[in-house]
């Protein structure tokens, strides 16, 4: 799952040339849109000299012939404009700039990362999406996210009362393993057989 | 000369280590070496240690190697492929390079590039299991070696006194089954939690050194206690730091300590690693004052 953060005033006066076109893009199930903070950041954009000229609203930005279908839809205001402020998660933006290709794009967000997938709570169960999922080996703890440095064949030597040496709040995830283990009374016999390697090939299809 | 072949001779394996320096001259480091040469079997070169950016230890080994001393390579899996590791690893061979300590490596935060990527493409099982291949004569992807293929001395480390013990214990086995042959440890100030880990250890078979870290001050002390996993100083020590200031200062309770330490402990394992962050000139009046 996404969540964009809109950028700072600062960051965008000095791209901003000419006729600014707004475009955000909202309704999406994978990303969290701050509308507030979009909201204000126009208001500042504005007071500062920013010509934001007009805005249109997108969504799935990432899909071609969705966009396709938006730029005919769209093509006065866009050609009007000397820059297009795009308030959308990394993908929408690439696909948008594909598709025009002699039109100035400024992106007006960062993209983050969380934990979770739509319609969960991001929490600390996170899946990387590995395509070789272990947790049939690891007592259903993915030693993937829940160890800092995503050891595969156990514990690393710094861990210090059960917690990480990257965050004293984070619990080591190899240790959970272990407790895991130990409070199903279960055994570490397969987990100790063989080398675990990752397969990067394996996290995408 | 490998360090198994010394305990295979029957001898108690004494060594120690210096840190590569932040910038290209070596005086310093080498000077270090020189106060301990002689008088450890082996120097063992960190690999950009506590994660802060130094010169690379295939580079301060070599130089080590040509002025007499046997180095040992460490080698962490957090800045580096699986690429990188064995074109480093082929690199060590091709200098002459035998021992190599394999490790996973501190994180990328712990250190002085806090925005770096952490890599871990590896980590010290798969990286042990990673230099069996190659000795083998093949690269982890299977493609074979041209020529004569590496043989090295795979050493590895385990924290004694980590609590629990048992994932520690568990990654040992899994290190000694993907092929490391010796093990340096974290620093040891409780031998009777030492004494305890080496009868579990035992039916492993494989050589145990003891590290030792030389105790500058009671800041240290209770500094590690603290911050460092699997160091525990009890407070009799720092009692006994506090006890004597101009003594502790001089560092002369810190030579006695780990003196006694390691007498407390010789008997148990097959080696002794010291680790005296700067303090090399102690080196060898501790290892006299030891027995070792």
């Amino acid at each position: 799952m996404l969540i964009t953060k809109v950028k700072t005033k600062e960051e965008l006066l000095p791209v901003l040339s000419g006729r600014v076109l707004v475009i955000p893009c909202l309704g999406c199930s994978q990303s969290y849109f701050p509308v507030e903070e979009f909201n204000s950041l126009k208001d500042e954009l504005k007071s500062s000299g920013a010509n934001l000229a007009s805005e249109v609203t997108f969504d799935y930005m990432c899909r071609e012939d969705f966009t396709e279908r938006r730029l005919e839809i769209y093509r006065e205001q866009l050609e009007a404009a000397d820059t297009v402020l795009i308030f959308s998660c990394g993908v929408g933006i690439q696909t948008f700039a594909g598709l025009i290709p002699g039109k100035k794009i400024v992106s007006g967000s960062d993209t983050f990362y969380v934990p979770g997938f739509p319609g969960f709570t991001p929490s600390e169960h996170d899946c990387e999406q590995c395509g070789e999922c272990r947790m049939g080996l690891t007592f259903g703890i993915c030693p993937v996210t829940a160890c800092s440095k995503g050891l595969l064949n156990g514990q690393c030597g710094g861990a210090k009362d059960g917690k990480c040496e990257v965050d004293k709040n984070m619990a080591c995830g190899w240790q959970r393993i272990f407790e895991r283990m130990n409070a199903l009374k279960g055994s570490d016999k397969a987990l100790k057989e063989g080398v675990q390697i990752r397969d990067y090939k394996k996290s995408s299809l | 000369m490998k360090l198994t072949d010394l305990t295979r001779l029957g001898k108690f394996v004494v060594t120690s280590e210096v840190g590569p320096p932040k910038g290209i001259n070596l005086d310093k480091m080498l000077h270090e070496a020189e106060y301990i040469r002689g008088r450890v079997a082996a120097i063992n070169v960190t690999d950009n240690q506590s994660s802060v950016m130094r010169m690379g230890g295939l580079a301060a080994c070599k130089v080590l190697k040509d002025k007499g001393f046997e180095p040992v390579f460490q080698i962490t899996c957090r800045d580096r492929n699986r690429l990188a590791l064995q074109a480093d690893l082929l690199s060590a061979a091709m200098f002459g390079i035998e021992n190599l300590l394999l490790l996973t490596g501190d994180h990328i935060v712990l250190g002085d590039h806090k925005d770096a990527k952490p890599v871990f493409d590896l980590d010290s099982v798969s990286l042990a299991h990673c230099v069996k291949r190659l000795e083998e004569g093949f690269d982890l992807a299977g493609n074979k070696l041209d020529g004569e293929a590496p043989k090295f001395c795979k050493g590895a480390v385990v924290s004694p006194c980590a609590e629990p013990l048992d994932p520690q214990l568990f990654k040992m086995e899994k290190k000694i089954k993907a092929g490391v042959e010796f093990f340096q440890t974290q620093a040891v100030y409780e031998p009777e939690k030492f004494e305890k880990f080496m009868k579990r250890v035992k039916e492993f078979g494989v050589p145990v050194y003891v590290g030792i870290v030389v105790l500058k001050t009671v800041g240290m002390a209770k500094f590690m206690n603290e911050n460092v996993a699997g160091i525990h100083v009890p407070d009799s020590l720092i009692e006994e730091l506090k006890k004597d200031k101009e003594k502790t200062k001089s560092g002369q309770t810190g030579v006695e300590i780990s003196a006694r330490l390691i007498k407390d402990m010789k008997n148990m394992c097959q080696g002794v690693h010291m680790m005296p962050l700067g303090w090399d000139d102690k080196v060898p009046k501790i290892l006299e004052m030891a027995g070792v």
